[in-house]
């Protein structure tokens, strides 16, 4: 299961942060701090994953900006990093050629899309296609 | 028009709220901004605005992702939610799922609006509350509203289906009784077509069988056939745009059966035989040469290890694993060294085949690896290969970066103790360990070495050359200096002499005088750590007895530490000083070697003490007043307490005193060395620890096997009246006591400055004043200091006296002491003894403070008074 999903840019600022376990916002930012100094300065070559407290953190890095998803230790690491990806993918069509100022000026539609990707810390659809059109529909009724 | 360019009233809009923060150069200026905005928005909500409701929830949402309280904000979620148009409820359920979570109040009045939305005409508000319900649904909402869930689950919407499987697996995480009501209709869910809804049912019907035998029961009766099914689609199925992922058809869904398959195969030999083809065919079907195959064949390799398979698909599954080591991506062989871990289980000599290529991750540059790594070369060792594979692991001890250091020798004294098959592998290779990193090798395992060599009479003269040797080398590690310099003490002759050479050994050359050096070395550079100090101590002083011609200067190194701040070494000076100093007589049969210790017995204790290692603190205050005196221990000790406590110094907790053993965890080495530094805690006016050692001493001088000098016990009562100040060296001279002559202090001059009460945690000093021609009256200056490392407050010092004497306390100059004995808070006291020159003072003591909020209170009995008050 999932347990939580960070999108932060190098410098540390979180530009998305999903959790899927109940945590104080202290502790929120202190998860965010944590996964940011750990990730960051690993080298590209490394495995994408660490260990995180009793847990581990999938992470991938596009760019200036890092994905990283905090799963259980017992949880496929391989299929995570796929499944990144998948999200990125999805963004990129949504905002085509996404950056980092498309998902900070709308971060209302990311957590949008992250809400047909995946529920309850686990995965909803695998389908691109699937929920690039039921995000057309969403914003039709707006 | 002017609302939108001003970027401060309320009517900003989210974009331009976004660009204002963005464009703020400091951080001053952003909470400047932020403070503006929220402001207005809450001048919004009390104004009850409609029109902007979304908006500013919108812009509270992007306050709070920044980090800033939005808590006022709570109330509108709920609002927008209760709205009816869909805008409003979109951005109503999404702040509710970050600005709020499972265990705030406001959420029960949620559970209404769940339900209404829940029961929607419009799937798409259905699928909004849908959303809202698995991100933050509580055990609460989850019992209420899981019948609505159920519903939809049989909806006709894919979309709604989907999600409200995902809904009904945080349900049953939250409530696990309720996973028989979903079970029949998960099992209908593996019929669809739509990888979505085949997806989400996969995944509840993993939950349920986590939550619920009979579910597991129910889904292994009516889901593996269809599961079979699913797998066999997917994985057969021809190029599909929609699904593709490096050209293969939905990793995602083939990984989520087989760790379906997984849970219902494990332990069910029917279901296993059931799935064994299918398995066969996507491990030797898959692709590997994409990530998106490797993450398929990961997790069938995992379902193979996890249920009863057959041998012949165990060897396909290892094989695999052999390919992924072997695979150039970190990645591949990061899941290959987690993966293997389970499949020593299965077959350890498989395994075992690659243990070269694990043995070169450890020394793999990024640290996920080099730990799982580690891991399993630990699984892997055997009395076979324990040898090469410890050689290797402290070959690389050498050259690993530092912060792998601990984990590494944590594990290679581990595997050493473990698999020690002869004595003198094992201390070579703890004598490497400890040069190479010494400061890394916890205390139980050096404790241990050194109950080893204590057991092995005929390694002591090569294990205390070796480690004078790596002394000269690697002065620098702490426990290497504590093993070697325990070592010297006891052994130095051996070294001095090549006493039992083994055939290997090259002889060496090393003085009297050398040895000395080295401990002197050690006692100097180690300033800082007082164990360390304090070992050398013991040893100098170990020492002076079995090389006669250096005490002379051994007497100098061990004074120069009288005048030290650490009481504890202020103290060992002093009385080691006096040992080599007078007591010529008794000092051989004092400083003899250390009886074997009795190494079952430490083993034991040091099982134990890895449960509980909090009480040896603890347990040090509760010292007997006045108690018992030592009997002569050492030598003529009963076999379950073999330790001589001949040189301890904190041996109130010793287990000669008590018929039990004792419970700190720790303290049995502690004894033997004499470390036990933070135990050492006498009380009031009860024989101080010094007295206890005194005794020690003169017990084993009086012991019957050791036929020491018989004049001790005669002056016992004599010494038990003499109160060492340990604060002022000058009055100090313990063994004073035998030599009768001698008087404590000058009774004519200003009276010395002593110790009324000292503990753990709390150390009380009084000097004292008197006015010329008014002798009954004295005046007390008190002192009080803090030896613990939290601060005290609210400190209380009371003071009672006999009738006799009469009292007065002023106030003390705080009632915060400071903590690690920073900052002295005094008090004085003028005290009138109406019967001066008859009886002398005498004051009872109470000492109350708090020590993070929590009271404790102390007390003692002052009869140490100079004479003469």
């Amino acid at each position: 299961m999932i347990r939580f999903i960070l999108l932060q840019n190098r410098q540390g600022k979180t530009r998305l942060a999903k959790y899927y376990v109940p945590l104080e916002d202290s502790e929120k930012h202190k998860v965010e701090y944590e996964v940011h100094r750990l990730v960051v300065n690993r080298d590209p070559k490394f495995t994408n994953f660490v260990e995180f407290r009793t847990h581990k953190v999938i992470y991938r890095r596009y760019a200036g900006l890092f994905f990283s998803m905090c799963v259980d230790i017992t949880d496929n690491e391989l299929a995570y990093l796929e499944c990144i990806h998948l999200f990125v993918e999805i963004l990129d069509h949504f905002f085509s050629n996404v950056c980092e100022l498309d998902l900070v000026f709308n971060f209302h539609k990311v957590y949008l899309i992250l809400d047909e990707f995946i529920l309850a810390g686990e995965l909803q659809e695998t389908s691109k296609r699937a929920i690039i059109e039921r995000m057309g529909e969403l914003e039709k009724l707006e | 028009m002017d609302l939108a360019i001003n970027p401060f009233s309320s009517g900003t809009r989210l974009r331009d709220m976004i660009r204002s923060i963005r464009a703020c150069k400091t951080a001053a200026e952003e909470r400047a901004v932020v403070r503006r905005e929220c402001a207005a928005i809450r001048a919004a909500i009390s104004e009850g605005d409609q029109d902007y409701r979304h908006r500013n929830m919108a812009k509270l949402m992007f306050i709070h992702m920044l980090g800033y309280p939005t808590h006022f904000g709570q109330m509108e979620c709920l609002k927008l939610i209760a709205a009816a148009g869909f805008p409003e409820k979109r951005i109503g359920y999404l702040g509710l799922t970050l600005l709020l979570d499972e265990r705030q109040e406001v959420l029960m009045l949620v559970t209404n609006s769940l339900k209404q939305d829940l029961n929607h005409s419009n799937q798409f508000i259905v699928g909004l509350a849908l959303c809202a319900l698995g991100n933050i649904c509580s055990a609460e909402m989850a019992r209420d509203l899981a019948p609505e869930v159920e519903r939809l689950l049989q909806n006709r919407d894919p979309n709604t289906k989907k999600k409200a499987a995902l809904c009904s697996i945080r349900i049953v995480r939250k409530v696990p009784d309720l996973a028989e009501n979903f079970m029949s209709a998960a099992a209908s869910l593996l019929k669809e077509k739509h990888h979505g809804v085949l997806i989400s049912a996969v995944q509840l019907c993993t939950e349920l069988c986590k939550a619920s035998d009979e579910a597991l029961e129910y889904l292994r009766k009516n889901c593996l056939e269809g599961l079979v099914r699913v797998l066999r689609d997917v994985s057969n199925s021809s190029y599909a745009p929609e699904y593709d992922i490096g050209g293969i058809t939905d990793p995602f869904l083939h990984i989520r059966v087989l760790k379906l398959m997984r849970t219902l195969g494990q332990g069910d030999a029917d279901c296993s035989e059931y799935i064994n083809d299918i398995l066969a065919q996507v491990a030797t079907k898959t692709e590997s040469n994409k990530n998106a195959g490797n993450a398929i064949l990961y997790e069938c390799v995992e379902t193979i290890m996890g249920i009863e398979a057959t041998s012949g698909l165990r060897v396909l599954a290892i094989n695999i694993l052999g390919r992924f080591l072997s695979n150039r991506d970190n990645n591949i062989r990061y899941v290959a060294l987690n993966m293997l871990m389970k499949a020593i289980a299965v077959d350890t000599q498989a395994v075992q085949r690659h243990r070269a290529t694990i043995l070169e991750c450890v020394k793999d540059a990024d640290v996920s690896i080099r730990k799982r790594a580690l891991e399993l070369v630990y699984l892997l060792v055997n009395d076979t290969n324990v040898k090469p594979l410890t050689k290797e692991l402290v070959d690389y001890l050498e050259v690993s970066d530092q912060e792998f250091k601990e984990d590494l020798t944590a594990k290679i004294c581990s595997i050493v103790e473990k698999f020690s098959q002869d004595k003198l592998w094992y201390l070579d290779q703890m004598f490497r360990v400890l040069s190479l990193a010494g400061n890394y090798v916890k205390d139980d395992v050096w404790h241990a070495l050194i109950v080893l060599m204590s057991n092995a009479s005929e390694l002591q003269g090569y294990s205390v050359r070796s480690l004078y040797k790596a002394l000269q080398a690697c002065g620098e590690q702490e426990s290497l200096v504590r093993v070697a310099v325990w070592c010297i003490g006891e052994y130095g002759e051996m070294l001095v002499n090549n006493i039992s050479m083994l055939d290997m050994e090259e002889p060496i050359t090393v003085t009297e005088s050398d040895a000395v050096d080295a401990v002197e070395v050690a006692l100097k550079r180690y300033s800082a750590d007082v164990t360390t100090r304090a070992m050398c101590l013991v040893s100098l002083l170990k020492l002076s007895s079995r090389f006669p011609p250096t005490s002379e200067r051994i007497k100098e190194i061990v004074a120069q530490n009288k005048g030290n701040t650490v009481l504890e070494l202020q103290q060992r000076s002093i009385e080691f000083s006096s040992i080599i100093q007078r007591h010529q007589s008794i000092k051989s049969s004092l400083l003899e070697r250390m009886p074997v210790l009795d190494e079952a017995n430490y083993l034991a204790k040091r099982a134990a003490s890895t449960q509980a290692t909090v009480s040896s603190v603890k347990s040090a205050p509760a010292v007997t007043p006045g108690g018992p005196l030592k009997l002569p221990n050492g030598v003529a000790k009963p076999p379950e307490a073999p330790l001589a406590d001949l040189l301890d110094l904190s041996s109130d907790d010793a287990p000669v005193t008590t018929s039990a053993p004792a419970t700190a965890p720790n303290d049995f080495l502690q004894n033997l060395l004499g470390i036990g530094l933070t135990d050492s805690s006498p009380t009031g006016g009860a024989p101080s620890t010094s007295t206890d050692l005194l005794m020690d001493l003169l017990s084993i001088g009086s012991s019957p096997v050791q036929n020491g000098p018989p004049t001790s016990n005669v002056n016992l009562p004599g010494i038990a009246e003499t109160k060492p100040a340990p604060v002022t060296p000058q009055v100090v001279d313990l063994l004073d006591g035998l030599s009768s002559s001698t008087s404590i202090a000058d009774e004519n001059s200003a009276y010395p400055t002593i110790t009324a009460f000292q503990s753990a945690t709390l150390r009380i000093t009084f000097s004292f004043k008197k006015q010329p021609g008014k002798p009954q009256e004295t005046t007390i200056s008190a002192s009080f200091t803090n030896l613990a490392t939290t601060t005290f407050t609210d400190f209380i010092f009371q003071a009672a006296v006999p009738k006799f004497i009469q009292l007065r306390l002023d106030p003390a100059s705080s009632s915060t002491l400071p903590a690690g004995g920073n900052g002295l808070v005094t008090q004085s006291l003028s005290v009138t003894n109406n019967q001066h020159g008859q009886k002398p003072l005498a004051m009872r003591i109470r000492m109350s403070y708090k020590v993070n909020g929590e009271d404790r209170l102390e007390q003692g009995q002052i009869s140490n008074f100079p004479a003469g008050l």
